[in-house]
């Protein structure tokens, strides 16, 4: 769907500065150059005029006025998306949501928490967890945005046992393209009311509304958590136990799979030891529970399970500065791998989860076949893989070439095992053409549809995810 | 060279809370652990081990409940495990600690080297350490951030302290209490939980030690009594400056040296 916007002018400039103000209404030569890109994608572009919101009703007029002059409009939360969806590719507005960032209400009897998008994630864990409740989905990602978790349906490292952001929406307020305020779903546990529109704007990166405030769904919060750190001799024997353990009577909080080059590398960029690095591959589980004893029954499983299966042995996280040292690292393995090379780009495929270890013995053999370092670590547990390839010092047109073959054999494997172009990060840009690649003609044309329903003229994020 | 590492159970999080009433420390349902920086003495302990042999000694005061610490060094890797356990050495202040202790590691056995950690969480006087050297009579370093190196005879190690680090070499048998970070240390082995869950924990009772006079221990050897517990006044006051540069940088230099929380490098 090609579109020809209006050029931005003056008068679209002091247009928007009647809606929002002088102070929050800023030209393209005032912006900060973060505003051009997100944390990954490997695309930079400007837009032509940044505008922090502050309420739906400043969202819904700026919308009005885009439609009404044909100017495209890039939602932002926190611009740590990995997939160029941040990025105003055709300039225009680029609308700010990070201002919106009010905790609206914790409804404790309906388990709810009402927030308007901008709220951080670290922030939501700090704000309900004294209260005694959880909000279980947990990317990696802590300084990303609720309204950008919900607009790439973020998954993360507790999807085995909790699910992933989805599975915690239970109501949205949107601003369609036209100014309209709408509210789907609600504070209701079942909703059998027509299609779930609701569930359409989870995942739909921007490209169908503007979410300016969310219900969001809370559990109790577990009071007993341990970490288990377990070497194995190499990566397919670690992989391959995965499958036993969610099979066992308790499912993890998370499976993580880390190899032994990722962690030296997280050793050097954090200037800190990991706890043991003596291994090849290790796993890291994680077990919740309300009591003690529940806690204590399933990861002693889970250790037998893993010492059975060919573990060299199990280590045990259980306090506070235990699980810091593991997780602080485990945090660190993106940028830590960033910092080892000049430049990289990601791979973010899923598959179903007994494929894990075919896929990821695959990507590794990619190393030699296309001379290139490839990195990766990730939810095993889900099925979910981040595969990072590494430019080192490659020329453009090396990078280039190389890069796409080694994409064209990812997502081709993907889908021959019955896998998906992306688990948590999105389409954006520049996942869309590995979707346009494998969707089907028919579920081309009804996203094309659901787009032009809401969107008919198309500009909200455009030349994003709609294949 | 055979090595004592103490070690202390304390409250499981790091904000014990005082009751302001009764300037009492709020331990009721409160889960424990090791004292932290007792990690960082016992893999110190470990490391000197895998290099130059010999065994691993931990010894704990405390209830029978203190145990459990003594378990935990045994899945990291400690060897032997002693807990002195005695309603009379109850309510003992930093110096009666010290000196229980001393009974204590004589009557584990002989050592080349103690290792404590700098501090305890809880009671946070760092001063156990240093007063149980001087009660065993034996040269000690506190806050040692490296190990250079050692030999049958000495130690060589590195303090850090707030305006300088110090290299020294000292004679063994001595004590070394040490610093967060000196190696991060390795978490407890599932295996090793197996291999030693029947290892013996000797209680150590008034009656093993070789000095029996109850004088000496508890409440009745403390010559410091502790008249109040209270925390201390929280200061939530902002100060909003508003100034032409470079003034008003020069100003915040100015007040985060003399809160020293600038110092000079090097």
């Amino acid at each position: 769907m090609e579109t020809t916007y209006n050029t931005f002018s003056d008068a679209d400039l002091a247009a928007l500065r009647e809606i929002c103000g002088e102070d929050r209404v800023i030209p393209r030569e005032k912006m900060g150059e973060d505003y051009s890109h997100d944390e990954l994608s490997g695309i930079q572009k400007f837009p032509d005029v940044l505008v922090r919101a502050v309420s739906a009703e400043e969202v819904s007029q700026v919308l009005k006025y885009a439609s009404s002059r044909d100017l495209p409009v890039t939602p932002r939360g926190a611009g740590t998306g990995l997939v160029g969806g941040a990025v105003a590719l055709c300039g225009g507005i680029m609308l700010d949501l990070s201002r919106m960032n009010r905790f609206l209400e914790l409804d404790e009897e309906n388990m709810t928490l009402t927030l308007e998008p901008g709220v951080l994630l670290m922030d939501i864990a700090k704000y309900v967890e004294p209260a005694g409740f959880f909000y279980p989905p947990d990317p990696g990602e802590k300084t990303a945005t609720i309204g950008g978790n919900i607009s790439t349906n973020a998954g993360g490292m507790r999807a085995v046992k909790y699910g992933v952001t989805r599975d915690y929406v239970r109501g949205l307020e949107a601003v369609l393209p036209s100014g309209e305020i709408v509210e789907l779903g609600g504070k209701v546990v079942k909703n059998s009311s027509g299609y779930s529109l609701k569930d359409l704007l989870i995942g739909s990166e921007g490209t169908l509304g503007i979410i300016t405030r969310a219900t969001l769904r809370l559990l109790p919060l577990p009071k007993y958590k341990i970490s288990l750190l377990v070497p194995f001799p190499d990566l397919a024997c670690a992989i391959r136990t995965v499958p036993q353990l969610i099979r066992a009577s308790a499912v993890p909080t998370a499976v993580e799979f880390m190899e032994r080059e990722v962690i030296l590398a997280a050793e050097e960029f954090l200037a800190r030891k990991f706890p043991d690095n003596s291994a090849d591959a290790y796993l890291l589980l994680t077990y919740d529970g309300a009591s003690e004893a529940e806690v204590e029954l399933a990861w002693h499983a889970a250790a037998e399970l893993c010492l059975g299966a060919g573990a060299l042995d199990v280590f045990i996280s259980n306090t506070l500065e235990r699980n810091e040292s593991i997780w602080a690292a485990r945090g660190a393995f993106l940028e830590a791998i960033k910092a080892s090379t000049s430049e990289m780009d990601e791979c973010d495929v899923v598959v179903p989860r007994k494929r894990v270890a075919d896929f990821v013995l695959f990507s590794h053999a990619l190393q030699k076949k296309h001379g290139i370092r490839l990195r990766s670590f990730g939810h095993a547990g889900d099925g979910n893989l981040h595969i990072y390839i590494l430019r080192d010092d490659l020329d453009e047109t090396a990078w280039r070439t190389k890069l796409g073959k080694v994409f064209d054999d990812l997502y081709a494997k993907a889908a021959e095992l019955g896998g998906k172009v992306s688990g948590e990060h999105g389409i954006g840009f520049a996942k869309r053409p590995y979707l346009a690649r494998t969707s089907g003609e028919a579920e081309k044309r009804l996203m094309a549809g659901i787009k032009r329903a809401f969107d008919p003229r198309n500009i909200l994020n455009p030349g994003k995810l709609i294949p | 060279m055979n090595i004592t590492v103490c070690i202390k159970q304390v409250p499981g999080t790091s904000q014990v809370e005082i009751d302001p009433g009764t300037g009492v420390l709020k331990r009721d349902g409160v889960a424990s652990k090791m004292n932290p920086f007792d990690l960082y003495a016992l893999e110190t302990a470990l490391r000197l081990k895998q290099r130059y042999g010999g065994e691993i000694t931990v010894i704990s005061m405390g209830p029978p409940q203190a145990q459990a610490v003594i378990r935990e060094a045994f899945m990291m890797g400690a060897d032997r495990g002693f807990l002195l356990s005695d309603r009379r050495f109850g309510g003992a202040d930093v110096l009666a600690t010290s000196y229980t202790l001393s009974q204590g590691v004589r009557a584990a056995g002989a050592f080349d080297l103690v290792i404590c950690g700098k501090q305890t969480t809880d009671g946070d006087t760092a001063q156990v350490g240093p007063e149980l050297a001087e009660t065993l009579g034996i040269p000690h370093v506190t806050n040692v951030c490296a190990v250079r190196g050692a030999d049958e005879n000495a130690l060589t190690v590195t303090q850090d302290m707030p305006l300088h680090r110090l290299t020294a070499k000292i004679k063994l048998p001595c004590l070394i209490t040490v610093e967060k970070g000196i190696f991060e240390p390795r978490l407890p082995s599932y295996k090793l939980m197996r291999a030693t869950a029947e290892r013996e924990i000797k209680i150590l009772t008034l009656d093993d030690l070789a000095d029996k006079d109850p004088g000496h221990y508890g409440l009745n050897g403390s010559p410091t009594q502790v008249k109040r517990i209270f925390p201390p006044e929280k200061s939530d006051g902002q100060e909003r400056w508003n100034g032409p540069e470079p003034e008003s940088s020069e100003r915040l230099f100015r007040f985060l040296a003399d809160h020293k929380f600038l110092q000079k490098l090097g």
